[in-house]
Parts: C-alpha cells; structure tokens; sequence
C-alpha cells in the first residue's frame, strides 16, 4: 500500500499553494510564481547548499503553522526556511519586508563599485535588477569602499573581487561540478575574498560555470571582455555535440550578424542555468559552423537585451529586383567605404581576451 | 439638397458692368494689403549674414568631452547607442593598455565612435543617457555638405582638442 504524502497547504501573499513537506518558502513561492517570489542572490537551485547568505529573500512569517499560529518574532531568510502546515508568509504585501529588503540591497552596494558602464554584466546583472527594484537611489555610506586587484583564474576567467558580494555560488559551483576544488573563501568578515589557494589556476573542464552562476559582475569571461554589450547582441538558442558526457551542448549564442561573441549556459527566468556546459563549448567554439542554430532564443519584454529585437515581423516583400530584371538599386553610400566601426579585417570575436589600441590601428 | 456649410454662397453669374469690368477697386484693395505688409516686422533673417538667437537648450553637432587632464570621458557603456532612437551611433570598445592612463580616463574606452550624421535627429537622448559626461550637443549646426560621406562622424571630428592643444593654438 503506498502511502499518500500529506502535501503541506501554505499562503504566500494570500495566495495558496499545496506543497511537498521540506520545500523551502522561496520554491513554494516560485511553484506559484510572478511578483510574489523573493528575488535571491545567493541561493540557486541547482547547488546543493546554497544560500542563507546575502538576505535579499527575506519573508515575514505572519502564522508559523495550523499547530502553533504564532508569528514568527523576526523576517526569515525564505531559501532557508522550510515550509509548514498551514503556514503564512508576507512578501511584498509586507511593507516591514519591503523596508529590510532596501536595507540588505543599500548592504550589498555598500563595497560594490559603480562601474556599470565598464562592466560586462551590465544588462543581465541581477544586482542591477535588485538595487533598481528595491534599492534606494544614493548610499549613505562615506568611507573608502574596498578595492582589489584583478586576478586571472585561468587564461579564460577574470576575477574582479571589487564587485564580488560574496554569494559563495562558484565556491559550491567548483565543488559539486569538478573533482578538485582549489578556489573557496579566504578571510572573515569584512576582509573576506574569494581567491584561490596560492593564485593557482583552476584548470576543470567545467570552471567556466562559475561565470554563469554569479550574479554580479565579479568572475567574467575573459574571452568576451569589452567585446560588446549584451543588449547590443543578439541570443540564440544552439546545440552541438560534445565529446564531454558531463555536459549537455546545449547553449545560448550572443551573435552579432555572424560572429559568435560569447557562448553560456541558456538561463531560465529565475538566472539560474538550465544545465551545465563545458569549457571547450564555452570558449573555443566561437563559431557558427561549429554549432546547430535552433532559433532566436525569448528574452523578457522587459529587458535591455530585448531592445531592438522584434519578434513576429512581416518584412515586406521587396519588389524593386524584379521590376528591375535583376538589376539591384544603385547605392550611393557604400558605409564600409567611410565607416571606422565594423570592419571587415578586424573580427573582434576571433580576438582571445579584449581588444587593445593595436588591435584597431593595424 | 441640404448645404453642407452655412457659408455656401449663390455664384452670382450675372454679366460685369463696365465699372467692375476695369477692376479699378479690386486693384486698390489689393494694393492696401500689400502696403499694410511693409510696415510689419520682417520674419525672415538674411543668414548666414544675420543669425537667429538660439534657445539656451538648442541641440546642435555632438562633442566628445575630457576631463580637466585630457583624458576621454567616454568608456564605451553603449548607452547612448542604446538610446538612440534612430540609431545614428556606432562604437567599438578597447582595454586601456598600461601606459594609455594619460589618454583615457577609465579601463575601457571607445577605440571607436561613429555618430551618422544623417541619422541623428538632435533628440539629446545620447547626452541625457551618458552616464560618464563624456557626450554633449552644442549649439552649432551641422554643416552642410553636397556629399554623404562628409557626414559619418567619426572620434576625431567629434574629440575636442586636449587642453595643451588648446593651448598651442
């Protein structure tokens, strides 16, 4: 006889939802999904263990559960709380929520620079999102913010520690996809950095994943470093077939006309990755051929990326050539001839690691 | 038939007489107006000789700004291409290399900036979305020309001259 699992009945935001016993608030929030799911920085699904550090999913229990109504005394961290029976949570009906959530987003600014314009991240970052959201528009903060230097993990990735807030993500991405782990957290507190052991350079075939996974702009592709920006891009779904068992092929392109700019992981709409690829599908395919184009892959309307890419488009049929026998319209401006930008000769995407002045004056 | 206005009027189609027919009246009356016009104020200027004054918040030609070093404000962000709303600007982003600190302010900078003149439509939208100060609309005219080419603006017609350039000249 099997026996029946009793499913939890718990209100988010006064809507309801029955889930599984030992389903955290923020999956039973997502199970419902829309505005009511607290945004996260840190937790992400696909790592086991991850979360209850950057407090950006704060809830306010309202009813601990049908055996004991009482309230819990302070907000919880939703990732990390599991639900119970009869539970209700304030999320964004809660304006004390609201009111620690501008407080964690004005925490994690706090050492973070503003350097969106130079950044890589910049569109699809979701400390960009979060501080636009919830966040107030100028800090109060008045001392030196903390800077380091950057350092190379790897020929392929850049680690900016300045913009890091510590999420943990890459250290549980580096241990629970490659065998060898050998980058984690140095230090406590306020000195905390990620850093690897003695600079050592992490070389697994699945490192290039902590780019992905982290939501600011601390580790970045190498390969893809002021190359473009990301709403200038245009993503498509693609596949190939990879030697690697472990990962999947299956990838988002970042295309400008024909050139291949950058290769991740396709991210569903929470940022997370739908499944891991590998590095040779990350940074040594930057080509068409080497890949089966599925499709214009579907950003939210909302988005910077989405600008300029319209979807269901009638062209009209262009009937010049035919009136003309063949003959195609005289042009009186070829803009290769006079423009600077673009050129032919120069294929940034072809180029490993960013530009320089020498790259553009040959 | 029920008129469409209340202001239709019979065509009269009886023959002129031979007052009307030397048409000395209509001549004077049109000769009034005409007069009348003299002595209002002219709504032309004789440009370029003469030029209109412009509003404090006239948008003309882009520049390129520095700051008080000489170093290019502009690091490439795109948001002015973004903004664009007839995406009249093109650009294309480099590393600063060790050494090029005196050049460029920050770590990226524009290796190149095209502004297609006949694109742009003097919105300002560029200026409002320059987080960096770098871009900003003058109150000149573009200048005209008899040849598309001479409008594809590139960094050097749009840079203005680093302060020991200033001073040189």
């Amino acid at each position: 006889m099997a026996e029946e699992k009793k499913l939890f009945k718990v209100k988010i935001d006064n809507i309801s939802v029955e889930v599984e016993p030992g389903t955290t608030i923020l999956n039973a929030a997502r199970q419902i999904g829309g505005d009511i799911v607290p945004p996260a920085m840190c937790y992400y699904s696909k790592l086991k263990g991850s979360g209850g550090k950057c407090r950006t999913c704060l809830v306010k229990v309202s009813k601990g559960s049908d055996a004991d109504p009482r309230p819990m005394p302070k907000l919880v961290a939703s990732c990390r709380t599991t639900v119970m029976d009869g539970m209700e949570v304030a999320n964004i009906t809660s304006p004390e929520v609201l009111e620690a959530r501008k407080g964690v987003v004005e925490f994690l600014l706090l050492n973070h620079p503003l350097d969106c314009p130079v950044c890589d991240q910049a569109g699809e970052c979701h400390l960009q999102d979060l501080s636009y959201e919830h966040g107030a528009d100028s800090t109060r903060y008045e001392f030196k913010r903390r800077t380091f230097d950057k350092v190379d993990i790897g020929d392929k990735i850049q680690l900016h520690m300045t913009r890091c807030i510590l999420c943990y993500r890459c250290v549980f991405t580096a241990d629970q996809l490659t065998e060898k782990r050998e980058h984690g957290v140095l230090g406590r507190g306020e000195a905390a950095e990620i850093g690897t052991y003695i600079q050592q350079s992490l070389d697994n075939n699945f490192i290039g994943n902590v780019i992905d996974v982290c939501p600011v702009g601390a580790l970045t592709d190498k390969t893809f470093r002021f190359k473009n920006r990301v709403w200038f891009l245009k993503p498509v779904d693609a596949h190939r077939e990879c030697n690697d068992p472990k990962c999947c092929g299956k990838v988002a392109l970042w295309m400008r006309g024909d050139e291949v700019f950058r290769v991740t992981a396709r991210k569903d709409k929470y940022g997370e990755v739908e499944e891991w690829i590998c590095d040779t599908c990350r940074f040594d395919k930057k080509e068409v051929k080497d890949w089966v184009i599925e499709g214009p892959r579907k950003i939210e309307r909302q988005s910077v990326i989405s600008q300029g890419h319209y979807v269901g488009v009638n062209k009209p049929k262009e009937t010049l050539v035919e009136v003309l026998d063949g003959r195609q319209p005289k042009l009186l401006l070829d803009i290769h001839n006079i423009s600077e930008v673009n050129k032919p000769n120069i294929d940034l995407s072809q180029i490993n690691g960013p530009a320089h002045s020498d790259d553009f004056n040959k | 038939m029920q008129a469409l206005t209340s202001r239709a009027k019979q065509v009269d189609r009886k023959p002129m007489t031979f007052i009307e027919s030397i048409y000395l009246w209509n001549i004077i009356k049109g000769m009034i107006i005409t007069f009348k016009h003299i002595w209002k104020r002219k709504e032309t200027v004789k440009y370029p000789e003469q030029k209109r004054e412009f509003s404090p918040v006239f948008r003309g030609l882009h520049i390129l700004n520095r700051d008080a070093e000489g170093r290019e404000n502009c690091t490439a962000c795109g948001l002015c291409a973004v903004a664009c709303p007839a995406e009249a600007i093109t650009m294309e982003a480099a590393e600063r290399k060790a050494g090029e600190e005196h050049l460029y302010r920050e770590e990226k900078y524009a290796a190149r900036y095209e502004i297609n003149m006949l694109r742009c439509i003097f919105c300002g939208f560029c200026e409002e979305a320059c987080p960096k100060d770098a871009i900003y609309l003058t109150e000149t005219f573009a200048p005209a020309n008899y040849k598309r080419e001479g409008f594809i603006y590139g960094k050097q017609d749009l840079l203005i001259p680093t302060p020991a350039e200033k001073n040189k000249a």
